[in-house]
Formats: structure tokens, sequence, C-alpha cells
């Protein structure tokens, strides 16, 4: 019997598809989000916009948290690691985690390496905001890539930048002779294996969702239509004034991406989204995409 | 040409579409009611059992899909082959009950528990290396269902008449002998 083999992660993630997986912080923010349809949950101390607001350093939630919340539904739970940090990633790893986000939104403990992937039994989401840096994480084992966006923003311009990104690559990869890939891999600092499959299957070899400052339906389905596989919704929901409507919302909004009926038909009576803020005006130091490399 | 539906709620339904295309049948998205009008089979792929209960009933009706499960075939792979049985006692989880085998799910535990494993078909001689993700069990199979596939002499696969329902994933391989198996013996027999 072979367990956790790269297929069997990348498997995972092929079930997620044309879903929404919702960051919750309680066990019953995660009933919330199982009622209202999640395909997953991300379990998290505070969701992205509250770590924005209270400073100091994000780092793995407490285990005990993840683990009620594991109890409490059916749904896959994952949890979030620092960028590097592959202890936080063992401990979550040993607690039975269904997938780790190696993410951006908790303060980096490397900012030179990534996690080795590949070595843990558990399977890894990174975030991008371009091609190179999609083949970076798969080449280290990331089963799944999401747009990294600006989390906790409410802002959907970053997400949309990055995935167009990601898909312009794509494009350029198919355009080109064999013998200029070498040179492009160059350019991208992407692994040349994973480039050549890209530029015959015209595709990322895992599957991509997006990520960072969806708060409406109408923004799940902006990214539904500009190649997203499926959906990660963090401070939008349980920031806005109607979470569990607003899940359902966009848990439909995302089945139905392309039906502009069914979008006005539960983005009507929805109460207000959350604030937000424009990912434009951050300062450096809090532009949470620029985490990783 | 031969449409078989890929029921597109939530899951991996583009993976059977793809597997579809390279048996020469004609895959068709459904998630209206009126995408089942002309199809020969459909498949109710893997995703999350809560997600596509939740959503059924909204463009897509559950009396509709058990309409069409009465007279014409459907393949139930994972979370469909939590759909298509019964026993299910998680009130989150609604089964159309036609198929005669008592699942429960997520059997194994967490993603990390998953794995591959080679098991024996009853209508081919070679393995058939199946991949079992968070995978449901097939705890009892009643008398009007039959064994297809076993791992571990347990059933991982059973079919009834014109129904058939896979624990595993076979869209996940590039193995295409259970899909043809459920085109040459439930949807053109469901036809006759």
């Amino acid at each position: 019997m072979e367990k956790s083999s790269y297929e069997v992660k990348v498997g995972l993630a092929e079930m997620l598809k044309g879903g929404v997986i919702m960051d919750v912080t309680n066990v019953d923010q995660a009933k919330i989000a199982e009622d209202a349809g999640a395909a997953a949950v991300m379990a998290l101390e505070r969701i992205p916009a509250d770590i924005r607001a209270y400073g100091g350093i994000a780092r793995m939630s407490n285990p005990e948290m993840i683990l009620k919340i594991k109890e409490a539904v059916s749904i896959p739970v994952m949890a979030k690691c620092r960028i590097g940090h592959f202890a936080e990633a063992q401990i979550l790893e040993e607690l039975g985690i269904d997938f780790i986000d190696e993410s951006e939104v908790l303060t980096p403990a490397d900012e030179e390496n990534h996690i080795w992937k590949h070595d843990f039994k558990a399977p890894f989401v990174c975030g991008c905001r371009d091609l190179g840096e999609a083949l970076r994480r798969i080449g280290e084992g990331a089963a799944m890539m999401r747009t990294k966006g600006e989390a906790g923003t409410g802002d959907i311009v970053e997400a949309v930048r990055h995935m167009r990104e990601v898909n312009r690559g794509i494009r350029r990869l198919q355009t080109m002779d064999k013998e200029e890939l070498m040179a492009e891999a160059k350019r991208l600092g992407a692994p040349f294996s994973i480039v050549e499959i890209v530029a015959q299957e015209g595709r990322l070899p895992v599957p991509n969702f997006a990520a960072g400052g969806i708060a409406t339906p109408a923004d799940a389905s902006l990214m539904m239509q500009l190649g997203a596989e499926a959906v990660f919704v963090g401070s939008g929901i349980f920031k806005s004034d109607d979470p569990s409507a607003r899940a359902e919302a966009i848990v439909k909004a995302v089945t139905y991406y392309t039906d502009p009926a069914v979008l006005l038909e539960v983005s009507k009576g929805l109460k207000d989204a959350m604030f937000g803020k424009p990912a434009k005006g951050l300062p450096d130091d809090e532009q949470l995409a620029k985490r990783g490399w | 040409m031969l449409q078989i539906g890929v029921l597109a709620i939530q899951g991996a339904f583009y993976k059977h579409a793809e597997t579809l295309k390279s048996l020469q049948t004609q895959p068709v998205i459904v998630k209206y009611a009126a995408d089942l009008a002309h199809l020969d089979g459909l498949i109710i792929p893997g995703g999350e059992s809560t997600v596509i209960t939740r959503q059924l009933g909204y463009r897509l009706a559950w009396e509709d899909l058990y309409a069409f499960a009465q007279h014409k075939a459907v393949f139930g792979t994972c979370a469909g082959l939590i759909m298509l049985g019964k026993g299910c006692t998680d009130p989150r989880v609604r089964q159309l009950g036609l198929l005669d085998a008592t699942i429960e799910r997520n059997a194994y535990g967490s993603q990390i528990e998953s794995f591959t494993e080679d098991i024996t078909l009853s209508f081919d001689e070679h393995p058939f290396h199946a991949v079992f993700i968070r995978a449901p069990k097939i705890l009892k199979v009643g008398k009007e269902a039959e064994i297809v596939a076993t791992f571990r002499g347990e059933a991982v696969m059973v079919r009834q008449k014109y129904l058939l329902g896979a624990a595993f994933h076979p869209e996940l391989t590039h193995d295409i002998r259970i899909h043809d198996y459920f085109i040459r013996h439930c949807v053109t027999q469901s036809g006759k």
C-alpha cells in the first residue's frame, strides 16, 4: 500500500475543484462554513484582516483549536504554517491535517528557502504571483497552487493580477519552440522539467485556485472566469455582516460562475461586504504577497 | 456518439470528462435539470458529498437525478458512490439509495491515510492501480448488487444493473478500463 504519493496529494486537490475553501477561527464558524457548502475549511486563530490589524508575529495556530475544528466538521481541514518553517509543518502533519498552506499571510521563518514539501505525507498548497513562482513551489512538492492576491484587504486587484500573470506565462510557453524553453526556464527561474510539461499540456500540473481579496459572489465568479479552478475566501466571509448567507452565495457563484442569472440572484439581498482596504496604498512591509519568492 | 454527463456541482468532474473523451464518447457537463435530457449515462464524481448534497435542489433537483437513475446508467466514484448507496447516518449527506450497498463516509481517516493500491477486477485478469482519497468503505453489499472489484477481499466497486459505484478514483489514472466497463456494461445495456 503506497500512502501519500504525489499522485494522492494532487488527487485531493482535484476533489476540491469547483469548491470554496473558507477561513474559520472557531468551531461555530467551521460549522457555518460546512453548512453553507464549503468544500474545506482553513483553521486559523486570526483571519488575515485581523492579522493585519493585530500586528506582532503571526505563527501557526494553536493545535488544540485546529483539532477541535477537525472534530466538528466532516470536510477536509487545512492549516497554515510559516514560509520555510518545516517544524510547524511537521506538527500539522502529526495532528493529521488534510492540507498544509505554506502561507505568506504568516510571518516568514525563512526569507530565502521554502519547505521541501516532497518530504511530507500531507499535501501542501502555496501562493504564487506568476508562473515562475508557481513552478518553483511545484518543484519543491506543492500539490496545489493558489494566487497570493493581497490577503485581508477585500481588494480583488492583486488576485486578478496574479491569475492573469500565471495564465500569460502558460500561454507564452505554448507559443515557444523547444529551443526556446531552456532560456525561458532560466528567465522564469523555474525547473526545466516542469516548464516542459506546462509547455506541452498548456496548464499547471496541479490545480490552480484563487485566493487573496475575494469578498463577493461576483469576485468569486470573476476569478473562476479568469481560470481559477476553486476559490479560497479568507476574511471576506466572517468580516462581512452576513457570514452564513454570503458563504452560501459564494458557493453557488463558484458552481454557476458563468450564469449571470444565478450571480444576480445570489448577490441580491446580501448585507454589506467587508469594508476592506485598498491593496495599492499598503506600505511595503504590509504587502503580504511580497513574502516568499 | 454516446453522450455521457458528468455532474459538475463540485469535485473532480474535469478528469472524468477527459477520460470519457479518450473513450470516444462525448462528455456533457451537468449543472441544470435540462442538461440530463439527452444523456445516455451520467457520472457522479468525487468531491465533498456534503457540498453536492447542499447544492442539489438549486438548479438540479433530487427528483430529476432520481428519475434519471431509475432507467439510465449512473457511475458514482467516491462521493458519487456515497450518493448512489444507502445507510449513511450523517445528516449532512443525502443519498439516492438506489444502489443496494451500505456506505461509510471517509472510512480510512484523514488525507495522510489516503493511498494507492492494486485491486482485483472481476472482469479482467490484470490488477487495476486504484487511488483512494479520504475514501468511503462499502460496508455491506445487498443481494441486488454484485461485487466487481475487491481490495484485500473487501468490495471496492459494485454494480447493480445499470448502476456502478466505486470507492476509488479511476479518473485519476490513465487506465481507462473501468470507464470502458461502465460504457459497455451499463450505458449501452440501459439503452436497449
